[in-house]
C-alpha cells in the first residue's frame, strides 16, 4: 500500500538528485554522492516537512526553474555572444501565449462570450511547447536580421521596445488572447495522474503509485516535468557551448575582427546564438503558462521577466551555464524572501507616512535594482566565473 | 569586444574609382534622400489608410498639429538622450525615469506654491511655469548625482559599454521604484477637472491652448539649447567631446566637467518634456518608460550625438504617431516608433544627419 508521503518522496527524488548535482562541485565523486544525497533529501523533505511548507518549497522550485531557464537562455545570448537582450519578457510572453493558444480548447457556447481567442487547437502539451520554441525562434530571427549586423547597443534598444510592443499586443487585441482579460484554462500535462479515475494508458501497478495523490499535489508532478526540461536543456546548452560552435561564439564576442579574419561567419553565428537563446526563453514561457494555468499581459512586465533575469545571470556569472541556473534560484529566493521583508517593514513605514505601507512592495524593486547596480559596479563576473578553457581535450 | 564603427563598415562612396553596381546601389539606398523618401512613403501610406477608413482631412490636419506638439515633448527628452549617448557613448535606459521624475517634481512643487488664478485660456496659473523652472535643475542635479555615484565609477574602471547600459537599466528601475514609493501607482493630474476647451485655428485645426503653450515652450527651450551649444564655451566643449573625446581631452577640455553639464542639461530638458507630457495627458509612473522607445527612435533617426537631428526625428515620430491614432489604438505609440526605427536601421543606421562613410 502506497502512502502519500512515500509517493511524494519518490516524485521528489529526481529534482533532489538534480539539485545535488547542481550544488556539488564537478569532481569524479559528484554523481555517486549526489544520488544518495538526493534520495535522503527527498525522503527527509516528504516525511519531515509539514505539507504546507512542502507545497511552498515545490512552488518555489517550479518558479525558480522557470527563471533558471530564462537565465540559461539569456546566458547563450549575453554570456557567450555578448548580445544585450533587454527584451527577455517579449520572448517569455511569446512562448507562454503561443503554447497556451495551441493547447487550450476554443471556448464554445456561453463561454465564448467571455473568452475570445484565436487558434484554440486543443493540442497536446509537448506540441504546445515545441510551437512556443518555434515561434520564439522565428521572432528572434526576424529581429536579428535588421539589428544584429549593427552595433550591439542597438539590439538593447530594439529588444526593450519589442518586448513592450508584444505586451501591448496581448493587452489590446481581444481576438488574439482575450485582450486585457486573462486567458484561462491552460491544460496541465499529466493532470490525470492526480485525478481519481487516473490515466487510461497507465498500467495498474503504476496507478497504485499515484493513487494517494489528490489534485492539490499536482505541483509535485509538474516539478518533475519542469526539472526534466531544465536538465535536458542545460545539458544541450552546455554541450553546444563547449563544442566548436560555442568556442566560436566566445571568439566572436571577444575579438570579432580576429574571428572574422579566421573565416568565421560572424553575422550568421551571432544570429544563431540569438535564436538559440530565444528558443530556451520561449520554452520557459510555455512551461510557465502550463504551470500557472491563467495568464495575462501583466505577467510579462519588464520588471519580472527582463530585469530579474538580468540580475540572476549577472549574479550567477555570465558565460557560465551553472552560474546562470544557480543565479536563477538564488535571485528568485531573494525576490521571494523580500516579500516577507516588505510585510515586515509595513508597520515601520506606517510611522513615516499613511500611504507608505501600501507601497511597501516597491521597496523590493528598489532592493533588486540596487543589487544589480552593485553587481555591475563591484563584481561584474558574478559568483561563478566563466571558465577559460571549455574543451575536454585541452590540458592545463 | 571590438565593435566596428559605422565608418569602418560603410562602403566608401567612391569618387575617384568607379564603384561596382552593387556598391552604387547600396550607396544610393543608404543616402539621406532615400531615407527621407522611405519615411515620406510611410507617412503617405498612413494618410491613405486613414482616408480609406473615412478620416476627414481636417481631422488629419489636427492630428498632425498634435503630432508636432508630441514631437516637441519627445524632442526635449531625446536631446538629453542624444547628448549623453554622444558624450558618454552608451544608451541611457534611465532617461525615461528622469522624464517621469521631472513631471512628478513639478506636481509636488505646484502643491507647495500658492495657487494663482488660471491664465485663461490656459488651464494653469503662474505657479505652473515657476514649478517647472524649479523642477528642471532639480532633475538635472539628480541625473548628475546618479552619474557621480554609478557611471563615474564605471568610467574609472574603463568598463565596457554594455556594463554602462546595464547599470543604466538598474538605475531606471531604481528611480522608477522611488517614484512608486513617493507618489504611488495611481494617476495624477496637475489640475484635475479644470476645463481646457479647444481653440479653433485657421484651417479648422482644433487644439487646446495648453498644447500651444507646450509647443511654444518646446521651441523656446530648443532655442536655448541651440544658443548653449553654439555660443557658449561649455556647449562647444560638449560638441567637441561628443565628436571625439580623446581629441577634446588633448585640447585641454575637462571632460568630467563636460559630462556633468551634459547630465544637468539632459536631466533638465527631460524634466521639461515630462512635465509637458503630464500636462497634455496625465501623470503616471510608467509615462517615461512609454516615451523611452520614441526617444531612442528619435535619437537614432537623427544620428547619435546630434541634438538637432534628434529634434527632427522626434517631430517625424510625433506626427507619424498621431496620424496613426486615426485608425490604431493610441497605446501602440511605441510600436509606431519601433517601426520607424527599424526602417532607419535597415536603410541608414547612422541616422538622417549622421556622417556617411568615406
Amino acid at each position: 500500500m502506497m502512502t502519500l508521503a512515500l509517493t511524494k518522496a519518490l516524485l521528489l527524488i529526481l529534482p533532489a538528485v538534480l539539485l545535488a548535482l547542481l550544488v556539488l562541485p564537478a569532481r569524479p565523486w559528484r554523481l555517486p554522492v549526489a544520488i544518495p544525497a538526493g534520495v535522503v533529501l527527498a525522503f527527509a523533505a516528504s516525511h519531515a516537512l509539514p505539507s504546507g511548507i512542502l507545497a511552498y518549497v515545490v512552488s518555489f522550485a517550479i518558479m525558480g526553474s522557470v527563471y533558471a531557464l530564462l537565465s540559461l537562455g539569456l546566458n547563450v545570448q549575453w554570456g557567450y555572444t555578448g548580445h544585450l537582450n533587454f527584451g527577455v519578457a517579449g520572448f517569455f510572453a511569446i512562448g507562454a501565449f503561443t503554447s497556451a493558444l495551441m493547447t487550450v480548447e476554443a471556448p464554445t457556447g456561453v463561454a465564448a462570450q467571455y473568452t475570445q481567442m484565436a487558434f484554440g487547437l486543443d493540442l497536446p502539451f509537448l506540441v504546445g511547447v515545441a510551437t512556443a520554441a518555434l515561434v520564439s525562434a522565428l521572432l528572434a530571427f526576424l529581429v536579428a536580421i535588421p539589428v544584429l549586423r549593427l552595433r550591439l547597443d542597438f539590439l538593447a534598444i530594439a529588444t526593450i521596445g519589442l518586448a513592450e510592443i508584444i505586451r501591448l499586443i496581448f493587452q489590446n487585441e481581444r481576438w488574439l488572447a482575450n485582450g486585457p482579460q486573462p486567458l484561462r484554462g491552460i491544460p496541465q500535462p499529466l493532470h490525470c495522474l492526480v485525478q481519481s479515475q487516473g490515466c487510461e494508458w497507465l498500467p495498474t501497478w503504476a496507478m497504485a503509485l499515484f493513487e494517494p495523490l489528490s489534485a492539490r499535489d499536482y505541483p509535485l508532478i509538474y516539478l518533475v516535468i519542469i526539472t526534466l526540461f531544465v536538465a535536458v536543456l542545460y545539458l544541450l546548452v552546455e554541450r553546444a557551448c563547449r563544442s566548436p560552435w560555442g568556442r566560436m561564439l566566445r571568439a566572436i564576442r571577444d575579438e570579432e575582427s580576429s574571428a572574422a579574419m579566421n573565416g568565421k561567419p560572424v553575422t550568421a553565428v551571432r544570429i544563431q546564438s540569438f535564436v538559440v537563446g530565444a528558443v530556451v526563453m520561449g520554452i520557459a514561457g510555455a512551461l510557465y503558462a502550463h504551470y500557472v494555468v491563467t495568464i495575462d499581459y501583466s505577467h510579462f512586465h519588464a520588471l519580472f521577466a527582463t530585469f530579474l533575469v538580468w540580475v540572476m545571470l549577472m549574479l550567477g556569472g555570465s558565460g557560465n551555464n551553472r552560474g546562470a541556473v544557480v543565479g536563477g534560484f538564488i535571485v528568485w529566493g531573494v525576490w521571494s524572501g523580500t516579500a516577507f521583508l516588505a510585510n515586515a517593514i509595513e508597520p515601520l513605514l506606517a510611522l513615516i507616512a499613511d500611504d507608505l505601507p501600501r507601497r511597501a512592495a516597491y521597496f523590493r524593486w528598489l532592493l533588486v535594482a540596487l543589487l544589480l547596480a552593485a553587481i555591475v559596479l563591484f563584481r561584474p563576473q558574478g559568483l561563478i566565473r566563466e571558465e577559460k578553457r571549455v574543451s575536454r581535450y585541452l590540458g592545463e | 569586444m571590438a565593435t566596428p564603427t559605422h565608418e569602418e563598415r560603410e562602403t566608401p562612396t567612391a569618387v575617384t574609382r568607379t564603384a561596382r553596381p552593387g556598391e552604387r546601389a547600396r550607396a544610393l539606398v543608404q543616402s539621406r534622400a532615400f531615407l527621407l523618401l522611405a519615411i515620406a512613403v510611410v507617412l503617405a501610406v498612413l494618410v491613405v489608410i486613414a482616408q480609406v477608413r473615412g478620416v476627414g482631412a481636417e481631422r488629419l490636419l489636427s492630428l498632425a498639429a498634435w503630432g508636432v506638439m508630441l514631437g516637441g515633448i519627445i524632442g526635449l527628452g531625446s536631446i538629453g538622450l542624444t547628448l549623453v549617448y554622444g558624450v558618454l557613448k552608451f544608451p541611457n535606459f534611465s532617461h525615461g525615469a528622469l522624464v517621469t521624475l521631472g513631471a512628478y517634481f513639478t506636481f509636488t512643487i505646484i502643491a507647495w506654491l500658492p495657487q494663482g488664478e488660471p491664465l485663461t485660456p490656459l488651464s494653469f496659473g503662474w505657479e505652473f511655469p515657476v514649478a517647472l523652472l524649479i523642477a528642471m535643475p532639480l532633475v538635472g542635479v539628480v541625473a548628475m548625482a546618479v552619474d557621480r555615484v554609478v557611471y563615474r565609477r564605471l568610467r574609472r574602471q574603463n568598463a565596457h559599454l554594455v556594463l554602462f547600459a546595464m547599470a543604466s537599466l538598474a538605475m531606471a528601475f531604481f528611480l522608477r521604484s522611488l517614484i512608486y514609493i513617493a507618489w504611488g501607482p495611481d494617476f495624477h493630474f496637475y489640475y484635475p477637472g479644470r476645463p481646457n476647451p479647444a481653440l479653433t485655428l485657421p484651417f479648422n485645426i482644433r487644439v487646446r491652448a495648453d498644447q500651444l503653450f507646450i509647443l511654444a515652450l518646446a521651441l523656446v527651450l530648443m532655442l536655448g539649447v541651440y544658443a548653449l551649444l553654439e555660443r557658449t564655451r561649455i556647449g562647444k566643449a560638449m560638441r567637441a567631446t561628443a565628436d571625439n573625446p580623446e581629441l577634446a581631452q588633448v585640447r585641454g577640455i575637462n571632460t568630467e566637467r563636460v559630462i556633468a553639464w551634459t547630465w544637468i542639461i539632459g536631466g533638465a530638458l527631460a524634466a521639461a518634456g515630462g512635465t509637458m507630457y503630464g500636462l497634455s495627458s496625465q501623470l503616471r509612473p510608467e509615462m517615461g518608460f512609454w516615451l523611452l522607445l520614441p526617444m531612442f527612435a528619435a535619437t537614432i533617426m537623427g544620428g547619435i550625438g546630434n541634438p538637432y537631428g534628434a529634434l527632427a526625428g522626434a517631430l517625424i515620430i510625433g506626427v507619424t504617431h498621431q496620424v496613426t491614432t486615426a485608425f490604431l489604438s493610441p497605446t501602440y505609440g511605441p510600436a509606431v516608433a519601433f517601426v520607424l526605427m527599424v526602417i532607419v536601421l535597415l536603410v541608414r543606421p547612422q541616422g538622417l544627419f549622421g556622417r556617411s562613410g568615406g
